[in-house]
């Protein structure tokens, strides 16, 4: 470290300027990196916790769309029940609505249809659990920043359907961008159908679902169960695909963030490699003087590892102070410390990956080239 | 008793095919400790060559160099290790690291390995006139003060042999004759064998022998040289 520490703060300047870029694309990445965990937060966190294994659709449902399209007769509810390993079955429905309380709020609401009493009913942190009245909701407590309240009628467009906020429940249940409500599964049936209050539903409206919500130990055969119950399960994170617009918007967002890696690495190798270049005639004074090949190695290598953990530890700073002004903002966006650890630790492996490629150039530098006269 | 350097019927060959140019023509040169000996020639008689080959920066085609009792046919890594700790390098005026001090340029061999015998690096400093500078960068000092900084930096090890490269090119009468006299109190108080390359006839009068280098032979000079 005795000349790393030295180049550093004599040619300050030029490394504060390449400190400067690395920290922008640190900057970038806990921004993506937020951005990514918010849409996948939005998308899907109502999925995350609803406490089951695997949801079998019907079989042969396209996969992308398989929450929209799946229709599952009811009495496969039991045949997974029946099922060795499988711990809790239950119906599950899924619909997509636009809705308006009575105080004039207009809100999307992702309906989410359970058997009161059933183990993915949720229990709400204020209010009450769905009960008997078919009239019921219990709302993600986000619904309360779109200015839903806890008491409040909610009527569901088109159909009719009236049903008052009886619970919300703890943080964000989104799917889908919207936010979550929990009903009875009949009334979810009704509104599925387009059945307006006192209406007589479809014969077979009663009888579907969207998916068998499946809790089982790890052991219990899936295989064999949707073969038997004539389903297609999918496990829990299989089925966020299924959410709309899920996979695009995460194999989007991975693919900047795969190439902001890729430029971070092509970055810092070019700096390095331009810094090697520079340093030729100096490298060859410290081989003519007796230095080892490994000691110059170890100097650049840790001059690259100052750079870019000193820059990359300033730019999550300022990334993390930005994101938590943004995550404030209605835009989806949650920063997560795992997430944020590991694309910093990325960023700072991928450009000692592109210095260590720079650097290796100095193995070439001829110690004889020291007695070469002026540089 | 072995010399402080010797070389013995060194040649080395440049190049390949029918494009071969030989810079040392079975060269032999026996320098020893507390002996300082010049080497003229005009350019392109080998003068860095032999220089190269002394301080093991390449391998001869044939013969045997011998740093004290050490020879220098082994790896680049065993030459590595033999040049920190046995040899010291004088390079042309620029050849100091620009970021560092000069109490740093000193100290920067011994950062290398370990050393048993090093000198003190601000005494050094002060042994050449220097210590007043000693916080200075390369850019901040003369050629002749950035000589002498280079010229402590070469001793910090206590090498056997230093090896002297044009130690006057950049300099006035006067700051030459400095240098000189400095090199030559070094080498006659450390007992090293020293090698000085130069250009510069003012030089001479310090040295203790003079060679003169033509077409990669080693000769003893003329006595107008001498």
């Amino acid at each position: 470290m005795f000349l790393t520490i030295r180049e550093l703060v004599f040619a300050r300047s030029r490394f504060a300027l390449m400190g400067t870029v690395v920290a922008l694309i640190a900057i970038l990445m806990v921004l993506l990196s937020g951005l990514s965990v918010g849409l996948v937060d939005d998308g899907v966190s109502g999925l995350k916790k609803l406490p089951v294994t695997s949801l079998a659709f019907e079989r042969d449902v396209a996969a992308d769309a398989a929450f929209s399209r799946s229709v599952v007769d009811l009495g496969a509810v039991d045949e997974w029940a029946e099922r060795d390993g499988v711990t809790d079955a239950a119906p599950y429905g899924n619909t997509l609505v636009n809705a308006k309380t009575n105080g004039d709020v207009d809100i999307d609401l992702a309906l989410f249809g359970v058997q009161p009493g059933s183990f993915i009913d949720p229990e709400p942190t204020q209010g009450t659990r769905l009960g008997s009245n078919p009239n019921e909701i219990v709302v993600s407590a986000t619904a309360l920043d779109a200015g839903v309240r806890l008491g409040d009628v909610v009527t569901v467009d088109r159909v009719g359907t009236e049903l008052t906020v009886v619970g919300v429940l703890d943080g964000q249940h989104t799917y889908g961008h919207v936010d979550i409500g929990y009903i009875p599964l009949r009334t979810w049936q009704e509104i599925r159908t387009g059945t307006a209050p006192g209406a007589q539903a479809p014969a077979h409206a009663y009888e579907e679902i969207t998916a068998v919500a499946v809790r089982s130990a790890s052991e219990a055969d899936l295989a064999a169960g949707d073969h038997d119950a004539g389903t297609m399960s999918m496990t829990l994170e299989e089925s966020f695909g299924a959410s709309p617009g899920y996979t695009a918007e995460t194999s989007t967002l991975q693919m900047i963030q795969v190439f902001l890696y890729a430029i971070s690495a092509l970055v810092v190798g070019a700096f390095f490699t331009v810094l090697t270049i520079q340093r030729k005639p100096e490298i060859a004074v410290l081989r003519a003087m007796g230095a080892s090949t490994r000691y110059v190695l170890r100097d650049s290598l840790a001059q690259s590892l100052v750079l870019l953990t000193t820059s990359t530890v300033l730019g999550v700073g300022v990334g993390v102070a930005a994101g938590a002004a943004i995550s404030s903002t209605p835009m989806p966006f949650s920063l997560d410390p795992g997430s944020i650890a590991v694309a910093g630790l990325l960023l700072v492996v991928l450009g000692m990956a592109g210095a260590a490629i720079a650097v290796l150039r100095i193995v070439k530098v001829d110690p004889l080239t020291a007695l070469g006269g002026n540089r | 008793m072995s010399a402080g350097l010797l070389l013995d019927e060194v040649t080395l060959r440049h190049g390949d095919g029918e494009d071969i140019t030989t810079a040392l023509d079975e060269v032999t040169l026996r320098v020893e400790e507390g002996e300082i000996v010049a080497v003229v020639g005009p350019s392109g008689a080998g003068k860095s060559s032999l220089l190269a080959v002394a301080g093991g920066l390449t391998v001869p085609d044939s013969g045997r160099v011998l740093v004290g009792d050490v020879d220098l046919s082994g790896t680049e890594r065993d030459r590595a290790r033999i040049r920190r700790e046995r040899i010291g390098y004088v390079f042309q005026s620029n050849n100091l690291i620009p970021s560092l001090t000069a109490v740093d340029q000193v100290r920067l061999p011994l950062t290398f390995g370990r050393h048993d015998a090093s000198r003190d690096p601000l005494e050094l400093l002060a042994e050449v006139g220097m210590e007043h500078k000693a916080g200075r960068r390369p850019h901040e000092l003369s050629g002749g003060e950035r000589q002498r900084v280079g010229i402590a930096r070469a001793l910090v090890t206590r090498p056997r042999l230093l090896l002297v490269d044009e130690p006057t090119a950049a300099l006035d009468r006067q700051r030459s004759h400095e240098v000189v006299e400095l090199l030559a109190k070094e080498t006659h108080h450390l007992r090293m064998a020293t090698v000085v390359v130069t250009h510069d006839h003012d030089v001479l009068r310090h040295c203790d022998r003079v060679y003169e280098m033509v077409d990669g032979r080693l000769n003893p000079a003329q006595p107008a040289l001498a």
